[in-house]
């Protein structure tokens, strides 16, 4: 440890803060997109999975992170997706015992957070070249940065397509009686993805570096 | 009309470059040409020479649904005033039938057009280019497959929609990959649903005892229904072949009416403007499906509708001339206009009868065929390439 450097260095802010914009896992590198588009008909469980990919992500990042030395590189996926899978089941078993109702709404996306391309994509690209406090600073960054892209397509789609907020009312009855309806095609999972495009719209529009020839 | 014309080229210098207002440039330009031809020609290459610009196509196109519009604001009126009862219809003198239907649809009419345009204009500013004249067609053609009874925020929101997204994300008139009206009716149907189906959106303001179902949606009840039941469900709501073909029917907009759309068809062929042959492709693609249906009978919707009359069931004509014919959306192949056209009708007729839950399949059935047309197109064009190919062979 020679080259020691402080915990929260500018590179290592970089990983943090590079996924929530400019590097969004979602809106840029357009991974993750099918859970995004699954589980983001109201907040909870948008909340709820972006903490569950956080878990996983992170302590993933971080165990292979610290195997990186060890693992025989033609095997490394089928390690990698051991580690993961035993991350998932763990996370699942949790919310089936202290957050059943969420975990029932979520029903099959937990276990499928195994497939989620920003996982693999995160420990083939970053965990497997580098040490454990970076590999887990990346991690709780890519999943903040997915998170974000959830939680406002979410709050969108349940804005408008329910009328609530993480479950709570918040167009007045009056409202309805006005003859005001709530908009049936959020609900539907093309609006999500509708969604997500307008927020790559919007991002790109703002940063122009972004914007590919 | 000169005074127009001076009024126009005197302002002109105020909203050209260095002018007050030149960044309003492209507002004053799409207000101008849509007044007058403009005088602008190209200077380079070669183009072919003539009259009719793309805001002379849009016009015909508007005129050729006129026919449609009328006859739906006096539709309106009637089927408010038959349900009422028939006496009522039978004493109201013909002008107050229209007076009502018009004050139903005029407010519809309105708000297409100024949210589309509206949303226009600003995207024309917002990125310097020129206006696009597409919506003059879009706005017309929203309010004609709208439900009578539809809100007018809804209305709003759902045309909003289709200009945004059905249009500007793709890059304006042109560019767009499905029927921008369609979209807009598309949204609607699946946002609010309530508003779209059903039997209480088609008539306005009814009588309560009144059933105001579709003959769609009498025919979906058909799929279900079995003997008696359903030849009572057909002699009651289906047999009237006569209303149907004239449009005295409860149904969107312009929909209803067989003979005003296909004035309007004459139009549009008669000038060049919309295929005859999509047109032709989409009537005997539907008119195969049912065949092949009535050749099955597996149900009494199969059975008891025969073929022809899907034509002129709901909004099947409506789409086949004025949806299916878009020259944006629609394949442009000579062969292509005929497959996409064919299947277009196969496929309205097949989810009318398959699926109870969309009695209104034209519109479906447009969007899916506007995604595939331009895989239409690349394969007719292989396969011309390669026909072509093998005769140099031959040659050689």
């Amino acid at each position: 440890m020679s080259d020691k450097e402080p915990l929260f260095s500018a590179k290592n802010r970089k990983l943090l803060t590079n996924p929530l914009g400019s590097d969004n896992p979602i809106t840029i590198q357009v991974l993750g997109i099918c859970s995004a588009l699954a589980v983001t008909a109201k907040l909870e469980p948008a909340v709820v999975m972006t903490i569950s990919v956080m878990a996983v992500l992170a302590l993933a990042n971080v165990i292979v992170s610290l195997l990186r030395n060890t693992i025989p590189s033609r095997i490394r996926i089928i390690v990698q997706l051991v580690i993961v899978a035993a991350l998932v089941i763990l996370v699942d078993q949790i919310l089936k015992a202290f957050a059943y109702d969420v975990s029932k709404q979520l029903s099959v996306f937990v276990g499928l957070i195994i497939t989620n391309c920003i996982i693999m994509g995160r420990l083939e690209a970053f965990a497997l070249g580098n040490r454990p406090w970076p590999a887990f600073l990346d991690g709780i960054g890519n999943a903040a940065g997915y998170g974000i892209i959830l939680v406002i397509v979410a709050f969108f789609r349940e804005l408008l397509g329910s009328g609530t907020l993480y479950g709570f009312k918040v167009i007045p009855q009056a409202f309805y009686d006005m003859g005001y309806q709530n908009n049936g095609l959020m609900i539907l999972p093309p609006m999500a993805l509708i969604t997500v495009g307008i927020i790559i719209w919007v991002q790109r529009s703002r940063n122009k570096a972004l914007i590919e020839s | 009309m000169k005074a127009l014309r001076k009024f126009l080229d005197k302002k002109k210098p105020l909203f050209q470059k260095g002018g007050k207002f030149a960044k309003l440039q492209s507002s004053f330009e799409a207000f101008e040409t849509f007044l007058y031809v403009p005088n602008i020609t190209s200077h380079s290459g070669t183009h072919i020479k003539d009259a009719i610009d793309l805001k002379r196509t849009m016009s015909v196109v508007v005129l050729a649904l006129i026919p449609a519009l009328l006859f739906g604001i006096y539709n309106t009126g009637y089927q408010h005033f038959l349900s009422l009862g028939k006496e009522v219809l039978a004493s109201t003198p013909l002008m107050d039938i229209c007076i009502y239907g018009l004050i139903e649809i005029l407010p519809i009419i309105v708000v297409s057009y100024v949210v589309g345009l509206g949303i226009e204009f600003a995207f024309a500013q917002m990125r310097g280019h020129q206006v696009n004249e597409g919506f003059l067609v879009s706005g017309m053609l929203i309010p004609l497959i709208m439900p009578v009874g539809a809100p007018l925020w809804m209305v709003a929101v759902s045309t909003a929609f289709a200009v945004v997204i059905g249009k500007e994300v793709f890059g304006g008139t042109g560019m767009n990959i499905w029927n921008p009206a369609l979209v807009a009716r598309a949204f609607f149907f699946f946002a609010y649903p309530s508003k779209m189906s059903g039997d209480i959106v088609w008539i306005a303001d009814k009588a309560d005892s009144f059933s105001g179902a579709t003959p769609l949606a009498h025919a979906a009840t058909l799929v279900d229904a079995t003997g008696e039941a359903a030849t009572s469900i057909y002699t009651q709501h289906l047999s009237n072949v006569w209303d149907m073909f004239v449009g005295l029917i409860p149904g969107s907009i312009g929909e209803t009416s067989t003979i005003a759309i296909l004035i309007g068809a004459v139009i549009l062929i008669a000038s060049g403007i919309g295929s005859w042959k999509i047109m032709a492709s989409v009537f005997v693609g539907g008119y195969t499906m049912g065949a092949i249906f009535n050749l099955v009978g597996a149900n009494a919707y199969m059975e008891l509708i025969p073929a022809w009359q899907h034509l002129i069931m709901g909004g099947f004509a409506f789409g086949a001339v004025f949806m299916a014919t878009d020259p944006v959306s629609a394949a442009q192949t000579a062969r292509g206009k005929i497959i996409y056209g064919f299947l277009i009708g196969f496929l309205a007729v097949l989810i009318r009868v398959m699926n109870a839950g969309f009695p209104e399949a034209m519109m479906l059935a447009i969007l899916l065929m506007n995604t595939f047309a331009p895989l239409i197109d690349h394969y007719v064009i292989q396969g011309n390439i390669k026909r072509r190919l093998k005769r140099v062979k031959v040659n050689a």
